[in-house]
């Protein structure tokens, strides 16, 4: 059975997995020559990060937050020929967010409030920080096996239950936690060579 | 990057859940919707019966070419757009003064 598992664990990439393989530089230089397919993967290698900026550090109520999401995605398309290094995209769109969702807080403001000039709150920068770290242990889960990134997703980021994850995978309900602990060293090993048991 | 431990991770991952399914679906059609809406605003340049027909009623005129406008992610720009032939259409009907309250409003 642990054969099994590690022969699973280390099937062949999914196009999900290629996707994020390829380097934010090629994809932005693929989406200027028009590919739709990258443009797609550069939505969903964002959209994440993107919203969390919105929701999680600026706090934007769901309704704003979804305009903010849909002006960042419809600049990033318009503009991509600005950009002036491919691989500093990622910058690109947190600023662009960070913007907008500015703009949003301050029109929301003017609203409430006109007969004031308190701006309102900022950004949440400890939150901000802790999304870029979470970006890239994002990156780090995405060159993990389908099965470790999909468990691992689902039960973290889409806060599944080991009866969801068992009934949406095929696994024994019973298993999902120690698949998730193993996973989880596999995350760690990726992202930190040096926590690889050779290497210890 | 180091110094990972498995509870940190664990909070990571979780700080950056899925955007709605229907935000990215619309962001990921951008260029499906770009192309549609050079389109419309390309015939209604050249046709004054679609352009008037947008002018009225852009909702309606967009389900007829097929296009949801619910769920379609450049309305906001179309609509932009459509206002400012508004004059052009004001002006074929010759109402000259309105033509004029529209390019200088």
């Amino acid at each position: 059975m642990e054969a099994a598992r590690n022969a699973r664990e280390a099937a062949p990439r999914s196009p999900a997995a290629l996707s994020a393989e390829l380097s934010d530089a090629r994809l932005v230089a693929a989406c200027r020559g028009g590919d739709e397919q990258a443009w797609g993967t550069l939505v969903e290698r964002f959209s994440r990060y993107v919203y969390a900026i919105a929701v999680q550090a600026f706090r934007l109520p769901q309704q704003d937050a979804e305009d903010v999401f849909q002006e960042v995605f419809a600049r990033v398309f318009e503009r991509l020929d600005t950009l002036r290094e491919d691989d500093a995209v990622r910058p690109w769109i947190a600023q662009l967010t960070r913007r907008l969702c500015i703009d949003r807080l301050r029109a929301g403001s003017r609203e409430v409030v006109a007969d004031t000039e308190e701006l309102p709150d900022g950004p949440d920068e400890d939150v901000l920080a802790q999304l870029e770290e979470a970006f890239d242990v994002h990156d780090a889960l995405a060159r993990l096996s389908e099965n470790c990134r999909d468990i691992l997703d689902r039960f973290f980021a889409r806060d599944e239950s080991y009866r969801a994850i068992g009934d949406a995978l095929e696994l024994p309900a019973g298993t999902i936690a120690s698949r998730i602990s193993r996973c989880l060293v596999k995350l760690r090993e990726e992202i930190d060579p040096e926590a690889r048991p050779e290497n210890r | 990057m180091s110094g990972y431990d498995i509870e940190r991770l664990s909070r990571l991952i979780g700080m950056l859940p899925p955007a709605p399914a229907a935000w990215r679906r619309a962001a990921r059609e951008l260029p499906r919707a770009r192309r549609e809406l050079d389109g419309i605003v390309e015939r209604a340049e050249a046709d004054a019966e679609f352009r008037r027909a947008l002018i009225a009623d852009l909702e309606n005129a967009l389900r007829a070419e097929g296009v949801e406008p619910t769920t379609w992610p450049l309305l906001d720009e179309l609509r932009r757009r459509v206002d400012v032939l508004q004059p052009y259409v004001a002006l074929a009907r010759h109402d000259v003064d309105h033509a004029v309250g529209l390019f200088t409003s």
